[in-house]
């Protein structure tokens, strides 16, 4: 394959990497960090890490499709909300044990993305957005109203935490809470998800979608079937919001029709778009950022959704590229001025 | 089941279908002419709802006073409009359609937290005007005066807009706006204040409608996020930029909703945006739409 020296320089890579500060392991960094939390920071700390890493991975899902894909998805959450029900469904009113239910969650979420996938990768732009919004609102309505099953308006509240008895055997973590047991077992999961979905963006498959996103008609030109890459995107990014929600709805004991609205869609997009959608990294850093802000903010004011519109519009209008992409300019102007 | 019933079940249906009327025939108008899919249309219509409130407090509702307060509340809103357009959404028309989605989406959060700011989040209500507080029997039924009035009130503004737009000079510009943009500017008309023109009608059409819906329906945040839903459906069934397609898509709308209650209560939520999902998989431009 040919394609990657078709690309032209200007043009959006995904990631940068070149430079030096490239050659120090941030992955391996940020993941002992996040593994040392329960024993170094407080049981609130815990808590937001564990809602950063969630969002990292609901959001870099998202980027799939976003960043690296070109296709505008406002129903993102529909496929987290069927991981959290079908994880919180098996796990409460079934008692079925964590390691069938978190496989059948991404089973579910990716199931379902291929069957509304299937219709949606066939229109274009802004009907992409609408269909897949109007699929995430039918599994809100289904949420809201299947009483007998998802526990209608009420949710599903005290969904178990799975049984983590086995960790006792690692030395170590046998006298931590069951939180945060659960808390370094969705770290792992969720590095295990970024690292696969890592590779998925920079494999050959990866880079036909960046194709597909440049230019579609070329794509299509060269023999790239678009809609089957675009589908098949789809059901990845779905698979693993579903991983992102089955875990969201333990962590938060307890699974509600709220987390399929709508407007969950654009807080993924804002996170993603905050980040940076043209860097893998981007999204997580949006996810930090989002729930750090939130956080500060909401001490001082209630006024949390203001603010976020207001960086929204000073991210439209002032920094489209994001966060990363910020730093990115400033590091390339940086060593061009060094070089001068 | 009884006639009257049925008929009483049709009327409540037609009502709701008008009052969503209003509301998605302005967010047609401005997907028609600016592809941009307006998602602040509903926290329009909320402020729309939060200023006739307001001046009806100021002025109260005797004789004319809730006339006054809609009018008073949709220039209010078209001002608003105005100034978003001018200021905004004008250096957004050449951006990808993410970043256009994304603005409205942060009006959306801003609007709704400086309507919670300045009204508070308890619900608020207005008085039905005085001309239209009775009811009369229609079929054994009987029927509120005011829902006979939106239902008189819709195809009076679906007519007149379908006027203006297909019957005078104004709207032959907003229909060449809305075919070629650039052949438009080419040929010397200034397509940017037809733009302006339309988004500050189409907020116009959202605070009227916010304003009106005040005597059947409380006042509460999140009216904003709830209608705009409802909102797109509308849109999508009729056929975006299609004035007449807005009309039917509320009425099929307003009457899958009322009669679906009677067939599977619970789930004509459901049916709705299944409804939604099936016209964008058969028939994206709507019903009553043309292939873009």
């Amino acid at each position: 394959m040919t394609i990657e020296t078709a690309t032209p320089a200007n043009s959006r890579v995904i990631g940068s990497g070149s430079s030096p500060m490239s050659r120090i392991p941030w992955t391996l960094i940020v993941f002992v960090v996040a593994c040392t939390v329960p024993w170094l920071g407080s049981r609130y700390n815990t808590f937001l890490a564990e809602q950063i890493a969630i969002d990292a991975l609901f959001a870099v899902s998202l980027n799939l499709l976003l960043g690296t894909t070109g296709l505008v998805s406002f129903g993102h959450v529909a496929y987290f909300g069927v991981g959290a029900y079908v994880c919180g469904i098996l796990m409460k009113t079934y008692d079925l044990p964590f390691i069938i239910a978190f496989p059948a969650a991404g089973l579910g979420a990716g199931l379902f993305a291929l069957v509304s996938g299937f219709f949606c990768v066939r229109l274009i732009k802004l009907y992409f957005a609408m269909l897949t919004l109007a699929f995430s609102q039918i599994i809100w309505a289904i949420a809201y109203k299947w009483n007998d099953v998802t526990g209608g308006d009420q949710g599903l509240p005290d969904v178990p935490f799975p049984n983590l008895d086995w960790m006792t055997a690692i030395p170590g973590l046998g006298s931590l809470k069951t939180s945060d047991q659960f808390y370094l077992l969705t770290i792992v999961l969720i590095a295990v998800s970024l690292a696969v979905l890592h590779r998925v963006v920079r494999s050959p498959f990866g880079r036909v979608l960046t194709t597909i996103r440049d230019n579609p008609e070329r794509a299509a030109f060269i023999g790239v079937n678009v809609r089957a890459y675009q589908l098949a995107a789809f059901v990845v990014a779905g698979t693993f919001a579903g991983f992102a929600g089955a875990l969201y709805g333990i962590f938060s004991r307890g699974v509600f029709a709220d987390y399929v609205f709508w407007s969950k869609s654009a807080e993924v997009m804002i996170m993603t778009i905050l980040g940076g959608m043209d860097y893998f990294w981007g999204p997580p850093v949006g996810a930090l950022a989002i729930v750090w802000l939130n956080q500060e903010v909401t001490d001082y004011t209630e006024y949390w959704p203001f603010v976020l519109g207001v960086i929204l519009l000073v991210l439209l209008f002032v920094f489209p590229g994001g966060i990363v992409g910020g730093l990115d300019l400033l590091w390339k102007r940086a060593r061009g001025w060094h070089r001068a | 089941m009884a006639p009257s019933f049925l008929f009483s079940q049709f009327m409540g249906g037609l009502t709701t279908a008008m009052f969503l009327f209003l509301i998605a025939s302005g967010l047609s108008l401005v997907f028609g002419i600016m592809r941009v899919i307006n998602f602040a249309h509903g926290s329009f219509y909320m402020i729309g709802a939060y200023l006739a409130w307001q001046m009806v407090q100021w002025v109260h509702p005797a004789g004319a006073g809730f006339w006054i307060a809609a009018l008073f509340a949709a220039s209010g809103v078209a001002v608003m409009g105005a100034v978003i357009e001018r200021l905004f959404f004008r250096s957004l028309y050449g951006r990808e359609e993410l970043y256009q989605l994304l603005f409205t989406y942060a009006l959306v959060l801003i609007l709704g937290d400086a309507a919670k700011f300045v009204w508070g989040t308890q619900q608020l209500s207005v008085s039905t005007p005085p001309v239209l507080a009775g009811s009369v029997q229609i079929f054994g039924s009987t029927q509120p005066l005011y829902s006979l009035f939106m239902i008189a009130l819709g195809p009076a503004i679906a007519f007149g807009g379908w006027l203006v737009l297909n019957r005078s000079g104004v709207g032959r510009m907003v229909r060449a706006a809305q075919m070629d943009r650039e052949m438009l500017d080419a040929l010397g008309a200034n397509v940017g204040t037809i733009y302006t023109g339309m988004f500050v009608f189409s907020s116009f059409l959202a605070g009227l409608s916010g304003a009106l819906v005040t005597p059947i329906q409380s006042i509460v945040p999140g009216m904003d996020v709830l209608i705009i839903v409802q909102a797109f459906i509308v849109v999508v069934i009729g056929g975006m930029g299609s004035f007449w397609g807005t009309f039917w898509g509320s009425v099929i709308y307003g009457e899958v909703l009322s009669f679906g209650i009677l067939i599977f209560p619970g789930f004509s939520l459901f049916s709705v945006f299944a409804l939604m999902a099936v016209i964008l998989i058969v028939r994206p431009w709507g019903l009553f739409g043309r292939p873009l």
